[in-house]
């Protein structure tokens, strides 16, 4: 039976175990979306914005490991997935992006809502490819999800022109892909994992630095394993280990001798300044994507493969080598030691105050209330670095974040992408007054879905992370840091619907994060944060590792000026629970 | 130094923006390009010609192995291989130059190829050094204009007295 471009579409995503699409209609998908009113198990979810589509659908696919959909019309509709696709591409994202496109006889005529999908995508895709015969769109969606989905993951974009979606073609699902070009490495090189186990029997002083890859591969459990077989610390990305992560990582990582990276790509933030970065360490890296080994810093010994698979068979010969349990931890113990020492002289620590609240406070009573169950999701800056330091979490797949490319805006649709696909968890979305902004237009998406997301916004009024350095090493010159005149975030929840609570002295911060938790619908916490607490440990950008900032420089006035960060409702009470 | 890669790629559209947009994103150079089809009229063959130190040209095969239409990616220069460039040059020839002109095609085994009143066009080619050196040789006469190829490569078939060679690097599963 032919079946139209649009039903192909449906169907195609049917088989391919999709339940839920993110999207926003328009002139060019008129006939897919018409198609897909229709269909009973295809759920979309309707953005308010095509941004919003893109991070919900990151959101979904980060905290399940699945591919998110994306479907959007021609033009604007493409353009505004940009950041979305650029964020996915960046954090290794499975995303299959479906936009509209001008018919095929248009293409090139600067018709309306024209724009070149492909060519402005490219080099923020994975794979993206532009369907001009509706015989091959099966075949395009098959392999769409499989280059998503596999080797490392990353976002695809399948432009469908309108004259696609409305001819008819038999349609036949393919069961396997026809691609001679694309077939990711799976297992490691023998010999090099062999190298590798000799090399970690021999280190004293070894490190696992894990990076965003084993999440994506499910190798939790080798990581694990490797770490007791061999009694080696771990370290993970933007986790505990980055610009701000905790001193006792920093000086481990510095000062050792066997650094085993794996799924990591030594991203700047990491590494600081690249010449003083982890100078005596022979380097193990394990990674799926060949162009991440030897990038920015040297390996002694590279294998590519699946970090679960290439984990796997080391930990294999790792066992079969070391015969002595005891031996080993007498070997490493004096580093345990060190690592353990450094940790102690170098705590996370912040100065409680009692009239103003600290965002540091606020991240350690929320994890607390949330035993560890919760997903959470985060927006970029400031409150971004205190919720890695402070929220820790240590299951996969329950920490969203934008890590590479960095996007304010990110995290209150990735947290509502997470809420659909689980809605009996808790979604908590850990968001600053300037992150929120860029795309508070979803808030309508989770009141009319009744989605629980628990927004906790740290309001300091200010653009903290900039404000920081501004203090630091622009002389406090706050140049368009100071957000000025603030929107009363308690009336905006209510404006779309939803809950709204406020804190503004540290004693209201519990009851309004219990209550707000209890809450069975979604509800926004606007919380009044300090806005001069700095964020500490800290590389300066072209620092090196060991050479962290602790606390402010002594002598460093904070400029505090033009007092424009005062929020509605600083100088009363806060909106307590009833 | 100077490497030439061959590119062996699905012959689709938007590939080859795919592979220039790899060099163009990390700030690399493409010195030379040619693109035409294979014997297998479902590929295409890239060659560039590019400069970089160890570590660059090995981003850049990793990074061309990469892209989903790359099928298999070989730096030739790694092996021994043949190079060859055609260069058109038209050349202004008043009465008193014809004869150096043809005297110089004929040295360089070139071939004039179109004539006018004041102008030979020449087609030579060869190596790069070659080309290079018959453009210096005609510059003297006032070259009108001049148009290039870029360079297409093979690698040589192993000869019994060869020197031990590298295999080509052949990435690609």
């Amino acid at each position: 039976m032919k079946l139209t471009g649009a039903e192909i579409f449906c169907e195609s995503l049917r088989r391919e175990g999709v339940k839920t699409i993110f999207g926003l209609p328009g002139g060019v998908v008129l006939k897919i979306f018409d198609v897909l009113c229709q269909q009973k198990d295809l759920d979309l979810v309707l953005t308010r914005h095509e941004q919003g589509a893109a991070h919900m659908a990151e959101g979904y696919a980060k905290a399940t490991g699945k591919a998110g959909v994306v479907l959007v019309t021609s033009g604007p509709g493409m353009t505004n997935i940009v950041t979305g696709l650029a964020d996915a591409y960046m954090d290794s994202v499975p995303l299959v992006a479906f936009t509209g496109q001008v018919s095929t006889d248009l293409i090139g005529n600067d018709a309306f809502q024209e724009a070149d999908n492909v060519g402005i995508s490219r080099p923020c895709t994975k794979h993206n490819v532009l369907v001009k015969d509706v015989n091959d769109l099966a075949q395009t969606i098959k392999e769409a999800f499989y280059i998503a989905t596999s080797g490392r993951p990353g976002p695809v974009l399948v432009d469908i022109p309108k004259d696609v979606s409305t001819a008819k073609a038999e349609f036949k699902y393919p069961d396997k892909v026809n691609l001679r070009g694309y077939n990711p490495t799976v297992g490691g090189n023998k010999n090099q994992i062999k190298q590798a186990a000799e090399e970690i029997m021999k280190a004293k002083k070894a490190m696992i630095y894990v990076g965003g890859g084993a999440i994506f591969s499910d190798a939790a459990d080798e990581i694990r394993e490797l770490a007791e077989i061999t009694q080696i610390p771990v370290t993970m990305t933007l986790i505990m280990l980055c610009m701000h992560g905790g001193y006792w990582t920093n000086m481990a990582m510095h000062y050792s001798d066997l650094l085993i990276a794996v799924g990591a790509r030594f991203d700047d933030r990491v590494t600081g300044k690249l010449s003083e970065f982890c100078p005596v360490a022979r380097v193990i890296h394990i990674d799926i994507d060949p162009t991440s080994i030897k990038k920015t810093f040297h390996a002694h010994i590279p294998i590519v493969g699946d970090v679960k698979a290439v984990l796997r068979q080391l930990n294999v010969i790792l066992r079969s080598l070391d015969g002595n349990p005891a031996q080993i931890k007498a070997l490493r113990a004096p580093w345990i030691q060190q690592v353990e020492e450094w940790r102690k002289a170098h705590p996370l620590v912040y100065k409680q105050d009692e009239k103003i609240i600290k965002p540091q406070f606020v991240i350690e009573k929320l994890y607390q209330l949330t035993k560890h169950e919760a997903i959470v999701a985060t927006d970029v800056g400031q409150h971004q670095m205190f919720a890695a330091q402070y929220f820790k979490g240590n299951r996969p797949r329950t920490w969203l974040t934008s890590g590479g490319l960095g996007t304010m805006g990110f995290g209150f649709p990735a947290a509502i992408g997470a809420q659909v696909a689980f809605p009996d968890r808790q979604v908590l979305c850990i968001t600053s007054e300037g992150s929120f902004q860029m795309n508070l237009q979803e808030l309508v998406v989770a009141a009319e879905r009744k989605l629980p997301v628990k927004i906790v916004l740290l309001n300091n009024g200010v653009h903290g992370m900039v404000r920081q350095w501004q203090d630091l090493f622009y002389e406090g010159r706050y140049s368009a840091s100071l957000l000025g005149k603030m929107p009363d975030f308690v009336k905006l929840a209510d404006a779309y619907g939803i809950k709204g609570l406020r804190a503004v002295k540290p004693n209201e911060v519990e009851p309004v994060l219990k209550d707000g938790l209890k809450h069975k619908g979604p509800v926004l916490m606007d919380i009044h944060t300090d806005p001069y607490e700095n964020c500490y440990p800290m590389i300066p950008a072209g620092g090196a590792q060991h050479e962290m900032m602790l606390e402010d420089p002594p002598g460093l006035k904070v400029a505090k000026k033009g007092g424009a960060h005062k929020r509605k409702g600083d100088e009363g009470e806060g909106v307590l629970p009833a | 130094m100077e490497h030439i890669i061959s590119v062996l790629v699905e012959n689709k559209f938007g590939v080859l923006a795919r592979v220039a947009g790899l060099f163009s994103a990390r700030g690399y150079n493409i010195e030379s390009l040619s693109v035409a089809p294979t014997l297998d009229p479902t590929t295409s063959m890239i060659t560039i010609v590019t400069v970089g130190d160890d570590r660059i040209i090995e981003q850049i095969m990793k990074q061309l192995n990469k892209v989903v239409e790359v099928l298999k990616v070989v730096d030739l220069t790694e092996t021994h291989f043949l190079d060859r460039e055609t260069a058109l040059i038209k050349v202004h020839t008043k009465p008193e130059h014809r004869d150096e002109a043809i005297r110089l095609a004929d040295i360089f085994r070139a071939k004039i190829v179109d004539s006018s009143p004041n102008t030979y066009t020449i087609e030579i080619t060869g190596d790069v050094d070659k080309v290079e050196a018959m453009i210096n040789m005609l510059k003297p006469l006032g070259i009108k204009d001049l148009v290039r190829t870029g360079r297409i490569a093979i690698s040589r078939e192993t000869t019994r007295t060869a020197s031990p060679r590298r295999e080509p690097a052949l990435l690609k599963n």
